[in-house]
This record gives C-alpha cells, sequence and structure tokens, in this order.
C-alpha cells in the first residue's frame, strides 16, 4: 500500500473547502447553542418543577437519542407535513445547511445546558451566602456572582463539547454538504483510493482539534487562572 | 400507524443492540489493553498507548467508519489474492461494524480506566503488600474492585456514546434500526413518522442503560460514605 500523494494534492482545494465549510457549521451551531444553552442550565437549577421539567425533558431526549437521527428528523421528517411545505420558513428547512446548523445547534444547547448546570450547583456556598449577605437581589447574584464564576468554570469540560461537536459536524457529509469528510467522500468515490481519501480528512480534524485544545488552554490560563496551582 | 414496518424496525433494533454489545465487549478488552499499554514503565510502549487514545479521540466516528470499512475491504482484497485467495471479498456489516466501533470506544475507555486507576490512593496497595498479598492477589483483590467503582460514571458515558454511535453504521449499509427506518420511510413517504419511532427506541435503550449502570454505581459504592449536600 504506497500512499497516492499526488492525488491529494490535487484534492487539497476540495479539502480546503471542506474545512470552511465544517468551520463555518460550528462556528454557527456553537454560537446558537450556547445561547439557547444559559436559559436552559438556568432553568435545569431551578426548583420549581414546572420551570425544571421542560427543561429536563428537552435535555435528556436530545441526549439520549443519536445525532443522526435528529438530523433526518429535521432534514428529511420535517418534509412529511403539508403545513411546513407550505409554510414560510421551507425555503429555509429544504436547505441541508440550514437543517444541519438547526440539528447541530439543538444538539449542542442540550449537553451545554447540562455543563452550565452542573457548573451552576457546583457554586461554593460560601460566595451565594456572600452575596445574600450583600443584599443582592437574585437577578443581581445570578448576573454578578453565579454566572461569571459558573461560565468560567465550565470552559474545561466545554472544550471538550466543542471538540465533540467539531467531530459531529462530519455528520453533515450525510445529507449531501461537502464539508471535511464530504471531501473525503468525493475523493473517495472519484479515485477509489479509501486510506487517502479518508486519512487526509483525519489529518484535518487531528490538527483542527489540537488547535482547538491550545485555544481552550489559553482561555483557561485567561480566565481560571486564579483556579490554578500556585507556581514556584 | 408503522403501516406493518413495525416488525422489520424491532428486527433492527435488535441487531442495534447486538451491534453495541458486541462492540463494547471489544472495547473493553481494547481498553484495557490500552490502558496496560499507557501505564507500563516501559517508555515506548506508553508512547504507543498514548497515540492510540490521542489520535482516536481526535477524528469523528464517521471518519475512522469509512476509513475502517472501505480502507479495511480494499486492504483485504489486496491481500487476499497473496495469500492465494482469489473471489472478491465483502466485508459483512455486523463484523466491520464492531471491529470499527470496538477499535474507537476502546481508545475512549482506555482514557476512563486511566482516571479509575489513577482515582485510587497509592495507600491501598502499599496496604496490600503489608498484608503480604503477591502483585497479582493485590491486583485482583485491591485495584479491581475499587477501579470499577470508579470507572463507572466514565463507562457509563461512554456506553451511551457507543449506542448513540452505532446508528452510524446504518451509512456503511448495516441494515439496523436505522437502516430500516431510512427504507421504511422512502418507501411511504413517512420520514418523520419512522425516524420519530427509532428516536424512541434509542430512547428506551438509553434510558434502560441509565438505570441499570446506575444500579450497579450503587452496588459497587456500598462500603463509601458519601456527604450530603
Amino acid at each position: 500500500m504506497i500512499f497516492d500523494y499526488t492525488v491529494v494534492w490535487e484534492a487539497l482545494p476540495l479539502y480546503l473547502g471542506g474545512l470552511l465549510i465544517t468551520l463555518k457549521l460550528l462556528a454557527i451551531s456553537l454560537f446558537f447553542g450556547l445561547l439557547a444553552a444559559v436559559p436552559l442550565g438556568l432553568m435545569r437549577v431551578s426548583k420549581q418543577p414546572l420551570v425544571n421539567a421542560p427543561a429536563w425533558l428537552y435535555t435528556y431526549v436530545i441526549r439520549g437519542t443519536p445525532m443522526l437521527v435528529q438530523l433526518f428528523l429535521i432534514y428529511y421528517g420535517l418534509a412529511q407535513f403539508e403545513a411546513v411545505r407550505e409554510s414560510i420558513v421551507w425555503p429555509l428547512l429544504s436547505s441541508a445547511t440550514f437543517c444541519a446548523c438547526l440539528a447541530f445547534a439543538i444538539n449542542t444547547s442540550a449537553y451545554t445546558a447540562e455543563i452550565i448546570a452542573g457548573s451552576l450547583k457546583a457554586t461554593p456556598h460560601g460566595e451565594i451566602e456572600a452575596a445574600k449577605a450583600m443584599g443582592m437581589s437574585r437577578m443581581k447574584m445570578y448576573r454578578r456572582i453565579l454566572l461569571p464564576s459558573a461560565l468560567r468554570r465550565a470552559l474545561p469540560q466545554y472544550s471538550n463539547e466543542v471538540i465533540m461537536m467539531l467531530q459531529t459536524t462530519s455528520l453533515a457529509s450525510i445529507v449531501t454538504l461537502i464539508d471535511i469528510t464530504g471531501a473525503a467522500r468525493t475523493v473517495n468515490a472519484q479515485y477509489y483510493l479509501p486510506f487517502e481519501a479518508y486519512i487526509t480528512a483525519g489529518v484535518f480534524y487531528l490538527c483542527l482539534t489540537f488547535i482547538l485544545v491550545r485555544l481552550f488552554k489559553m482561555a483557561e490560563r485567561r480566565w481560571l487562572g486564579y483556579l490554578a496551582p500556585r507556581k514556584h | 400507524m408503522l403501516k406493518g414496518y413495525g416488525a422489520v424496525i424491532l428486527d433492527g433494533a435488535w441487531l442495534t443492540l447486538q451491534l453495541a454489545l458486541s462492540s463494547m465487549a471489544l472495547a473493553i478488552v481494547l481498553g484495557l489493553l490500552g490502558v496496560a499499554l499507557r501505564l507500563s514503565p516501559v517508555r515506548w510502549l506508553a508512547w504507543l498507548g498514548d497515540m492510540y487514545a490521542t489520535v482516536i479521540r481526535g477524528i469523528p466516528d464517521l471518519v475512522l467508519i469509512l476509513l475502517i470499512f472501505y480502507g479495511g475491504q480494499d486492504l483485504l482484497n489486496r491481500v487476499a489474492p497473496l495469500l492465494g485467495h482469489e473471489d472478491y471479498i465483502d466485508l459483512n456489516p455486523l463484523m466491520a461494524g464492531v471491529g470499527t466501533l470496538g477499535f474507537i470506544f476502546g481508545a475512549y475507555l482506555s482514557e476512563t480506566f486511566r482516571g479509575a486507576f489513577l482515582g485510587i490512593p497509592k495507600g491501598q496497595a502499599e496496604a496490600g503488600a503489608a498484608y503480604g498479598m503477591n502483585g497479582r492477589q493485590v491486583f485482583f483483590r485491591i485495584m479491581v474492585p475499587q477501579m470499577i467503582r470508579l470507572a463507572i460514571p466514565g463507562f457509563t458515558n461512554n456506553w451511551l456514546v457507543l449506542t448513540k454511535a452505532t446508528a452510524l453504521i446504518s451509512v456503511v449499509g448495516l441494515q439496523d434500526m436505522m437502516f430500516k427506518a431510512k427504507q421504511a420511510a422512502d418507501a411511504t413517504r413517512e420520514p418523520f413518522t419512522f425516524f420519530l419511532a427509532v428516536a424512541a427506541l434509542y430512547l428506551v435503550l438509553t434510558s434502560v442503560s441509565l438505570l441499570a449502570l446506575r444500579y450497579l454505581e450503587r452496588r459497587y459504592s456500598v462500603g463509601v460514605k458519601a456527604a450530603e449536600l
């Protein structure tokens, strides 16, 4: 088995285009996922069953079913209903990019909400008591004490979630998008060189993973520096 | 409601379950092997184990599945003629799926097991030695039972991710419940109904797993005191 570099070299523009699509999918889904996750996480720490239960059900169902099923439900499934096909959002829902972003954002919002909830629950009780002793209202306590420290402490776990999401975006290739995996599938279909095609894709993902890990390490040093062990 | 496709999908669900359980069995073996390598004092063995864990966890499951399935088939058909086998070999999707998922999740499990072994206080093994146990006795009587307790939360997580990852094997043609649902959806033009049914089946599978593993965790934590918050 000799690695055929020429094919990979010629297909490089295809992979670079795929890289852009992967990054676009990742950025959009992470942004909207995080936006939805903060309120969901706050709901998950509420003691009111009426507030907590819907968020619990949402995260439980999303986390309990495969991403592929969720993607198919949105991409293929919604077209089953005439009402959807005739509604004004149909042009959006018939686009693979939109469906993939929607499915990924929903998926990551559920996982991130649980991370944020866990981080909120782990707030040292002294901080909460101090905030109460200062006479802060609930809103102010969340805004000034709970969320800033909880979101920071969620960083290490959130970095795992971001890396999982990077890998999840590869499913976009199943609904016809040409991301990195899609590029590899195209190359394999054209030249029937599975090793060259998929190992190249794997190298791209590995590099992206290492870059993300590095970035999060830097972010942790910046925002979690106060928790790091003392340096001599 | 399912237009007679219910039984077909349940058939697929059985295959999904078989796939998940067999892959997990393989993953446990590879995970233990991986952790043995990573904790080994021989440096290049530890490096090998680290490479396995890092590279596999850094590449999407789907890419690895496609690589191992198509690449493995390619490799097999290049090697087989050299061994005197003439016919074209088609990889059995179930075997390939078990091999692939087992290989991928072995890497994840090696990480879980590593954390669990490192989480056992050093004094435990030393105390075992002080009681006159030999190395094997210390390993099986002291380390393993405690390692299981510490590994269960991570293991639960790995198992849930693996069950959900089985859906991806349908992409390379295994006729699991995802594949059957896609067929039924194409035939009846009711994709939402069938994918929702599959989602429900997966939810049942993950819920039952969660309950069972939670029971197991309590069972293994009997001797541990937990502080009330």
